[in-house]
């Protein structure tokens, strides 16, 4: 085991790491075994699904995944290991001796087909009517073990109730086949805790506090538990039904924004591998599925940088220049709307740390309904506003009652990238063949520092790019190599980055009104941080509380999800550090192909400003229609 | 509870019902060295009590050699299994055997802790069992320098458990402890490596512990004398069921069914159940079998069926058992035991089909290899059991086969 204090699943949930090292056969040493007769060697402490997997021997799976602890509850991965009378979990075994083992015996095909039998048999529904038709790991099972017939019987009933409560995540516990992906997701990986079986025996079953509805619990709509439910048991609130209908509707004016993250993962819906960016094809795609504008969400992705930035400037000047000992420091994001709530929940005490400035999802919505309306003469009622994001939460977002500045609802409907790739695919095309195109305008292409909030990391480089530059007056290429912030770029957990303020600028003209002159920031070292998953943005508030490293930061970006958004609830399925890592590759990689990269140089942004927003960034019109307030929620359920 | 006071234990017996003296099995272990009472418990060749019979000696060698500032000893006292109440017996009668032979593992592996998880049911002990443990604090029994042997602490704590017969399991058991949902955890790693809250942790029943005092007195040879060559020593059986002297009777392992039923006084019946609801049913033709490790392993319970008990609702009995105690996390246990009991709900109905029975019994043994603990590994046993060995009974009385025509359903 690691130190102690590390343990927080359950030991039985615990990868089996090896802690006697004064054995011959140290930490780093390796074993001969035995593959269905091949002799291997592998590393000491390798469970027997590695040892596998790293052999090209197929080993089925169910309950596993690659982002979670293990389980061995599913018992689909059995195989015989010489000498031992029961069939082992290749997932959970760790070779520490030199042992024999069967992947395909008689015993082990059939204890595998019968246990795809018996889930089949308490499975609800049928493949044809679910959203994970061929895109279901049960199914794929069915298939890999021949099932022709219900050898067990078949339910015909739902046995659940659906849960439809939550605007962001559907539970269908008819589907449901107890890998408890989702419980681990939420306990382990995110560390909310909603989710746990509940009962015992026939009748154990996942549930949440008291059986309560998910939009009643503490659930912060991360739909991370989505991502790695094998089945259709948990999937998320599809509103394609509604926005075909407003497609159809030649009364309304429907326009769809997409962030930068979906663009870098839907072609995985359409058979392609992970890593490639369609942005173009899928503006193209979007015109052809009848959306009447497609709007470019980096370009409000640009816009909260001005607007965050600046409010970030105003925080610091106000306490450390004017003394004012309310202004709450570190300054944290508010893009990632799963964050929002889990910080509404778990951290209320917080809620003045969060930027006001609204996501780049509900600064669209908003200006769409007002900017833009009066611009192209079309009444706000006639328009509804689609949001493509990777995400789930931002379902829950957009439905906020108090998203509605524009004297509308700013967004009506929030689309999950699955889903937009189907009604794509409904639409009869074939995503990767449609030409490319650009945004409409006047929002137009949006810059590289918009593109990559879909990364963690992404909005504090994007900031840092901007500050930095407005605050130096040196360009953000000479300040950093070809402008990458690397240190706060990658997967790493948290991420902290001190940035010293050798010298000043002059104040750059759209902050004249604001700050008289950035005197106060010469010498200073500006700290910052970066956390995704909310497990990780607990540890830095646990910091924070105890008023350790991470309370002394200025500016502190958290996402909800590992990844951040190219990780989001809403991207497609199936997800892991690989996946991620290569939507990664092709959100940096476009990015530096981009003209622009900085967000005060998009020129829609400034022309944004000098036309409506004319009192410049945090202005009293941006307070009114970019920026919104939280709510104090608290753990504890009524 | 008043009638689960009053045991008819017959309460003579050649080890663990023998005299015995409170403090001597401490007393005599401070003596030794930690190597000496290993060889000693190995030569007894004492095998652990609560069902599994895993060799005591072997799992407390494995939890000494671990290397941890912390171990522990759990003395599992959940006595779930249905038809077993032996360990109630020595809870009441008998603590200075459990607990001093928790105090001894503790000295041999190294641990300072020892916890007792009591069966949520026999809250009723609980004061006493505190008592007693208090009386043996100030006799410095347990607490600091145990008897004047220096660095030698240990002390022990009762908790109790919440009635779930899986929390029996030793994993289970330990997650529960942890304050966690009783669920059986993947092994390896063991608990003797890897136990409560990640430490090398000794999980023995009351009566492997009971027996440890009395193995160190008279010697492991002494014990190994008895009962036969791979199921030494005596063993506690709790006798339930059609006969006229249920209770608790010490008896050397390889005594046959029969001899033990005309103990009770049981000479008419038809079948025994040798393990509990996780043991199988032996049939009046084999009552020649004998109980221990080489043939009819059971960690005490055996209940005794009349010639007019019918087999199949006793089967259902314990289908019905399964179903509701299975913890719930592992395919082949959580939907396996429903579609058993399925199976004798249709026999039941007389609307079945031997195809689908044998089928059943195949998915049995599935459940027996791929069931995560012993819960699942064991419900079946039952199920094949009864159903093979009374045939007749069950599938030539007047229940029709179902056997279908082919015709349309409407
Ligand atoms: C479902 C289940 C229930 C069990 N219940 C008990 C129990 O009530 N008491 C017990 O001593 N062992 C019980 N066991 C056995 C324990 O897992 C474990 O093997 C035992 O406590 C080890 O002690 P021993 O080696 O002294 O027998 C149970 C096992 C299973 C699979
Ligand atoms: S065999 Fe049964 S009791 Fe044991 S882990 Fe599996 S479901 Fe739980």
């Amino acid at each position: 085991m690691e130190t102690k204090e590390e343990v927080r699943t359950p030991v039985s949930q615990q990868p089996y790491t090896v802690d006697v090292t004064e054995e011959v056969d140290g930490i780093g040493s390796k074993v001969s075994i035995e593959i269905n007769d091949k002799k291997i060697s592998v590393p000491l402490g390798m469970t027997i699904l590695e040892a596998c997997r790293e052999n090209q021997i197929h080993i089925p799976t169910l309950c596993h995944h690659p982002d979670l602890c293990i389980a061995g509850t599913c018992r689909i991965c059995v195989v015989e290991l010489e000498g031992m009378h029961t069939l082992q979990t290749a997932c959970s075994f760790p070779i520490t001796s030199p042992l024999k083992l069967h992947t395909s015996t008689p015993m082990v095909r059939k204890a595998r087909r019968h246990i795809v039998d018996l889930l089949l048999s308490e499975h609800y529904g049928e493949c044809y009517s679910c959203v994970r038709n061929n895109n279901c790991e049960l199914q794929s099972l069915a298939k890999e073990y021949g099932v022709d017939q219900y050898t067990f019987g078949h339910v015909t009933e739902p046995t659940f109730e659906r849960d439809n409560s939550s605007p962001s995540v559907v539970r269908d516990m008819s589907k449901c086949v107890m890998c408890k992906r989702c419980v681990r997701t939420c306990i382990d990986l995110q560390e909310v805790g909603v989710l746990e079986a509940i009962d015992r025996g026939d009748q154990t079953h996942i549930s949440t506090f008291q059986e309560k509805p998910l939009a009643d619990v503490i659930c912060i709509n991360c739909g991370q538990c989505i991502n790695r439910c094998p089945t259709g048991a948990l999937h998320a609130n599809d509103p394609s039904d509604d926005i075909w209908n407003a497609i159809d509707d030649t009364q309304k004016h429907v326009i769809i924004q997409t962030a930068p993250s979906p663009r870098a993962a839907i072609g995985e819906m359409f058979g392609q591998e992970p890593g490639t960016s369609y942005t173009g094809e899928l503006n193209t795609a979007l015109r052809r599925v009848g959306f009447d504008k497609v709007f470019d969400t980096n370009f409000t992705a640009d816009l909260t940088i001005m607007e965050e930035g600046t409010e970030l400037l105003l925080r610091l000047y106000k306490a450390l220049v004017e003394k004012d000992g309310s202004m709450a420091l570190p300054q944290f994001t508010s893009c990632s709307p799963g964050w929002v709530k889990y910080l509404e929940h778990f951290y209320p005490e917080y809620i003045d740390n969060l930027s006001s400035a609204k996501s780049p999802q509900q600064m669209f919505g908003t200006l769409i309904k007002t900017f833009y309306a009066k611009e192209s003469g079309i009444d706000p009622k006639d328009i509804v506003t689609v949001a493509l994001m990777p995400c789930a939460a931002k379902k829950f977002e957009c439905n906020r009652p108090e998203m509605n500045d524009s004297g509308y609802k700013d967004v009506d409907y929030g689309l999950t990238t699955r889903e937009l790739g189907q009604m794509i695919r409904e639409a009869g095309i074939h995503l990767p063949e449609m030409s490319q195109s650009h945004f409409d305008q006047p929002f137009g292409d949006a810059s590289g520092a918009g593109l990559i909030f879909g990364a963690t990391g992404g909005v504090m480089e994007a900031a840092i790019r901007t500050v930095a530059e407005l605050v130096t007056g040196v360009k953000a290429e000479d300040l950093f190599d070809n402008a990458r912030v690397t240190p706060v770029r990658g997967f790493e957990g948290i991420r902290y980055l001190e940035i010293p303020i050798a010298d000043v600028g002059p104040v750059p003209e759209i902050l004249k009104d604001l700050i008289p002159d950035f005197e106060w920031l010469k010498g200073a070292v500006l700290k910052v941080a970066v956390a995704h998953g909310t497990a990780n943005a607990k540890k830095i508030m646990e910091d924070i509380k105890a008023g350790g490293k991470f309370s002394e930061c200025h500016f502190i970006e958290f996402m909800a999800c590992p990844g951040g958004c190219l990780g989001g609830g809403g991207q497609p399925i199936p997800t892991n550090e690989e996946i991620r890592n290569k939507r990664a590759n092709a959100i940096y990689t476009e990015e530096e192909s981009l003209p622009v990269r900085k967000s005060h140089e998009n020129e829609n942004v400034t022309t944004l400003y000098d036309k409506f927003l004319t009192e410049g960034p945090c202005g009293h019109l941006s307070h009114k229609l970019l920026h919104t307030h939280y709510t104090k929620r608290g753990k504890y359920i009524a | 509870m008043e009638i689960l006071k009053e045991s008819k234990t017959i309460r003579t017996g050649p080890v663990l019902f023998s005299h015995y003296t409170r403090g001597e099995g401490v007393k005599k272990a401070i003596q030794l060295s930690r190597e000496d009472i290993l060889l000693e418990v190995k030569e007894s060749k004492l095998k652990g009590r609560g069902g599994a019979g895993f060799p005591a000696a072997t799992k407390w060698m494995i939890a000494a050699a671990a290397q941890s500032d912390e171990k522990y000893i759990i003395c599992n006292a959940d006595e779930g299994e249905p038809g077993t109440f032996k360990d109630r017996v020595l809870l009441m009668e008998y603590p200075e055997l459990i607990f001093e032979g928790m105090v001894i593992a503790g000295y041999t592996i190294g641990a300072s802790k020892g916890i007792v998880y009591l069966r949520g049911e026999y809250e009723y002990m609980l004061a006493s069992l505190e008592d007693y443990l208090y009386v043996m604090r100030q006799d410095n029994l347990l607490g600091k320098n145990i008897l004047g042997k220096d660095d030698f602490n240990f002390d022990i704590s009762i908790r109790l458990g919440s009635g779930a017969y899986v929390c029996g399991e030793e994993t289970a058991l330990i997650e529960s402890l942890e304050g966690n949902r009783g669920e059986a955890r993947n092994r390896p790693p063991y608990p003797a490596n890897t136990g409560f809250n990640g430490n090398p942790t000794v999980v023995n029943n009351v009566e492997t512990l009971a027996s440890i005092p009395h193995i160190l007195i008279k010697g492991g040879e002494w014990y190994s004398k008895r009962g036969t060559d791979k199921s030494t020593g005596s063993k506690l059986f709790s006798v339930s069921g059609d006969c006229e002297k249920p209770g608790v009777y010490e008896l050397p392992w390889g005594t046959s069914i029969s001899e033990l039923l005309s103990m009770v006084g049981a000479e008419n019946a038809k079948a025994v159940q040798v393990g509990g609801a996780s043991g199988i049913c032996i049939p009046k033709g084999q009552f020649n079998r004998k109980l221990g490790y080489e043939d009819l392993p059971t960690g005490g319970s055996i209940m005794v069926f009349g010639e007019n008990r019918d087999m199949l609702a006793v089967l259902k009995n314990f289908m019905e058992f399964f179903t509701e105690e299975s913890c719930g996390q592992c395919t082949p246990c959580r939907i396996g035991n429903v579609k058993l009991l399925e199976g004798v709900e249709m026999i039941e109905k007389g609307n079945y089909t031997f195809k689908y029975i044998n089928t059943l019994k195949e998915l049995g043994q599935t459940m027996q290899l791929a069931s995560k603990c012993g819960l699942g590994q064991s419900s079946p046993n039952s199920f094949i059991s009864i159903l093979d060995n009374f045939k007749d009974e069950i599938f030539h009385s007047n229940r029709s086969n179902g056997r279908s025509n082919g015709r349309r359903k409407n």
